[in-house]
């Protein structure tokens, strides 16, 4: 099968991005606007037909779904050994990438076309949104190490431009600045994790790396403990996996996520929630087989990380106001999930169940989540708040937003039927099946997302009734259309039989459904959202008297337990006050002080010896010609005797 | 016909002539009396190596061909100069030397 033309789902979009980019402010907004959303529809088009040819059309070869290169060149040939290709890899998890990639950005960029109508810089919206599509497309199709970093990055710029998108305002710039650097800091462990995998192993290609051969990698890897008891092998993946958490919000790399909230509501949910801090999950993903059979440890400590950032996240989302934000926190939480159902996957057929319920979590939590942000970018809309307390009973006014909002809260809280009973169902399996402990946190934060998503679903649809200033009104249509077809996914995504056909190592295999973990996770979940049904359908006292009760934890929690002050503690204090302040004086007063003091001494000598330069043709000579005269008598005097 | 003058007369007659080219060039203020001075020191020159070419080696045409070389650039110095010296009599509407000092500092 020739996928050759798969490299036009790459190049559409960065056409579009150049196009828009350059020419948009020539054009009318909307010409910049649609000419971005055709491009993409195309590239929605040609990623959906990829993956009826991969998974259905081709299907299977031998029972096994085989990684497919379907377009590679050579970029830098530095060694012989060394060198960068830049290509197309087709297998599994990529198919399901492109797949949720183009959907959430087709979705976002028709919800742009009304969100962001008559906004300044519209075209400068459309164009990054399609760069952002590009970088993310060519981070999922990468054929190796080095092109997903350099897409990676791309991914960073365009998520800064965006969230920065309204850079008069300083908290938008701020923010900004803060998501770049903190995974511009994570890239960094990234890019030394790279650079020592492929030192050993002397190849960047991911067909080569994963490459196994029964329960075994074919690559040898330095396996030898090293450093601290791990081997060098454990060591190169912790690094990559810090750059997988810095784009994927682990803590206590999460700083940035609730603060690039700034961005527009269109952005939060194609970049900070479906697709790009997903980037960490698929990094690990596409990584597994090393992961799994090679470096144990450096997979435990992706269990620990996501199963700590979940609740953690969660906790925090029970206590905030801002419905963006309560978003954020969740993403980061289900995040967690995706990376704990990797840490306790195996390698191979039903060991790899996590493998397949993380991959499974990931697209289903690409399309409710995207839903949620553009449900909430609706209600912005209407209400032109960000805060909880403005909102309440606008389920009368906005029953499009109301119904397929309803659908994604109960696919989020794992209300069996939706799409996120069925995945979260599998990670709480593969959880159960490999550590008790890590079960126990998967099912308390299964409980608080359920809480947590009913608590902002009922004060903002029922609640008390607020008076408006104007009525709130239904979005436009063009904004209502995406979230029916997002709704419609999902309700039904939950559905695809992902067992068969993206699966750790290619080759489906057979669950069955757990109904002892299953009937009490789901009780679990029906009476998170009871409780937040009692709290807050109606105003309630109760609320008031459960933060009072809980009193300092509810405080620490709704400052975010003090991360960010913690950050700026390490940063300002530590660092730039005792770092970077000392060497600024060095530079200051050393350094500068050396070079300043050879000019002021050459500046000194000049102006004192300036006044024996007269400007006279005729004194110049009058010395030139005594100075010779007197040369020829001492010479005259030296030869004479 | 020179026969019988001594190299000595010779040698006298171009120091004198090299020595009112100098002093002209020093107290003269006037540009193109430089330009003159100037050339009598060439000249002196000339004088010189024609005169120890004759006496000292009387087989050999270097001094000859040193003292054509000297004439050639004396033409060319004297042209370049002068423009010069119409170039500042342009800015200036004089040709005195001493206001000429922009070199000054």
């Amino acid at each position: 099968m020739n996928y050759t033309y798969t490299l036009a789902i790459l190049l559409i979009p960065f056409t579009m991005f150049v196009v828009t980019g350059l020419f948009g402010h020539k054009m009318k907004p909307i010409v910049a606007g649609l000419l971005g959303t055709i491009g993409l529809g195309i590239a929605f088009i040609l990623s959906y037909y990829t993956a009826y040819l991969y998974f259905f059309k081709v299907g299977p070869i031998e029972e096994t779904y085989s990684k497919v290169t379907a377009f590679n060149f050579v970029w830098l040939q530095l060694t012989e050994h060394l060198h960068i290709d830049i290509g197309v890899l087709l297998d599994p998890i990529s198919v399901m990438m492109l797949v949720v990639v183009t959907t959430v950005s087709f979705m976002v960029h028709i919800y742009s076309l009304g969100y962001m109508h008559g906004e300044k810089g519209f075209q400068r919206f459309f164009a990054s949104l399609s760069l952002f599509t590009f970088s993310m497309l060519g981070l999922v199709i990468a054929t190796n190490l080095f092109q997903m970093y350099i897409f990676w990055e791309l991914v960073g710029v365009s998520s800064y431009m965006l969230i920065g998108f309204y850079y008069q305002k300083p908290s938008a710039v701020a923010a900004s600045k803060k998501a770049f650097i903190v995974t511009r800091f994570a890239d960094f462990g990234f890019l030394s994790g790279i650079l020592l995998l492929s030192y050993y192993t002397k190849t960047f290609d991911f067909i080569e790396l994963t490459k196994t051969n029964g329960h075994q990698l074919a690559m040898a890897m330095p396996m030898g403990a090293s450093f601290l008891g791990l081997s060098i092998v454990s060591w190169a993946l912790i690094l990559i996996f810090m750059g997988g958490a810095g784009k994927s919000a682990m803590f206590p790399l999460h700083i940035w996520l609730p603060d690039a909230m700034e961005g527009p509501t269109p952005v939060s949910a194609l970049i900070h929630a479906a697709t790009m801090v997903v980037a960490g999950v698929f990094l690990v993903a596409r990584m597994f087989p090393v992961f799994a059979l090679a470096a144990p440890d450096a997979l435990t400590v992706v269990m620990y990380v996501g199963a700590f950032s979940s609740l953690f996240a969660a906790i925090i989302a029970c206590t905030q106001y801002d419905i963006k934000r309560v978003l954020a926190y969740s993403t980061m939480s289900q995040i967690g999930y995706m990376m704990l159902a990797l840490g306790v996957s195996g390698y191979g057929d039903e060991k790899g169940l996590g493998f397949m319920a993380s991959m499974f979590h990931l697209f289903t939590h690409a399309m409710f989540k995207a839903l949620l942000f553009l449900g909430a970018g609706s209600i912005i809309h209407a209400v032109h708040s960000n805060s909880m307390q403005d909102m309440g009973g606008l389920k009368k006014y906005m029953p499009i937003t109301f119904i397929t909002f309803t659908i994604a809260w109960l696919a989020i809280c794992g209300v069996p039927g939706l799409s996120g009973f069925f995945s979260k169902d599998e990670i709480l399996v593969a959880a159960f099946n490999h550590n008790k402990i890590i079960f126990g946190i998967a099912v308390l934060v299964a409980g608080l997302t359920a809480f947590y998503m009913s608590r902002l679903y009922f004060s903002v649809f029922f609640g008390k009734h607020q008076h408006y200033h104007h009525e709130p009104h239904e979005s436009p249509l063009v904004m209502t259309i995406p979230l029916m077809i997002l709704a419609t996914l999902a309700a039904l995504a939950g559905y695809i039989p992902f067992h068969h056909l993206v699966t750790s190592d290619g080759v489906g295999f057979i669950t069955e459904f757990h109904w002892n973990i299953a009937v009490p996770v789901t009780l679990l979940a029906f009476c998170g959202i009871g409780l937040a049904y009692i709290m807050y359908y109606k105003e309630s006292p109760i609320s008031d008297k459960v933060v009072n009760t809980l009193g300092g934890f509810y405080k620490a929690a709704y400052s975010k337990f003090y991360i960010d002050e913690v950050y700026m503690f390490v940063t300002k204090k530590i660092l730039f006050g005792m770092v970077s302040r000392p060497i600024a004086w060095f530079d200051r007063h050393v350094i500068d002080a050396t070079m300043n003091g050879i000019a002021t001494v050459t500046v000194f000598a000049s102006t004192s010896i300036k006044g024996l330069q007269s400007g006279q043709l005729q004194k110049y000579g009058f010395v030139f010609i005594s100075g010779a005269i007197l040369l020829a008598v001492v010479f005259m005097l030296l030869w004479a005797r | 016909m020179i026969e019988g003058i001594p190299m000595q007369h010779f040698l006298i007659v171009s120091t004198l002539m090299f020595f009112i080219g100098v002093y002209g060039f020093l107290v003269r203020r006037n540009l193109i009396t430089i330009l003159m001075s100037i050339e009598l020191i060439l000249n002196a020159v000339c004088i010189n190596f024609v005169v120890f070419n004759k006496y000292l080696y009387p087989n050999q045409l270097q001094g000859y061909m040193f003292m054509l070389f000297v004439v050639a650039i004396a033409a060319a110095e004297a042209a370049v100069a002068i423009a010069i010296i119409i170039n500042l009599y342009r800015r200036y509407n004089s040709i005195n030397v001493e206001n000429v000092n922009e070199m000054k500092n």
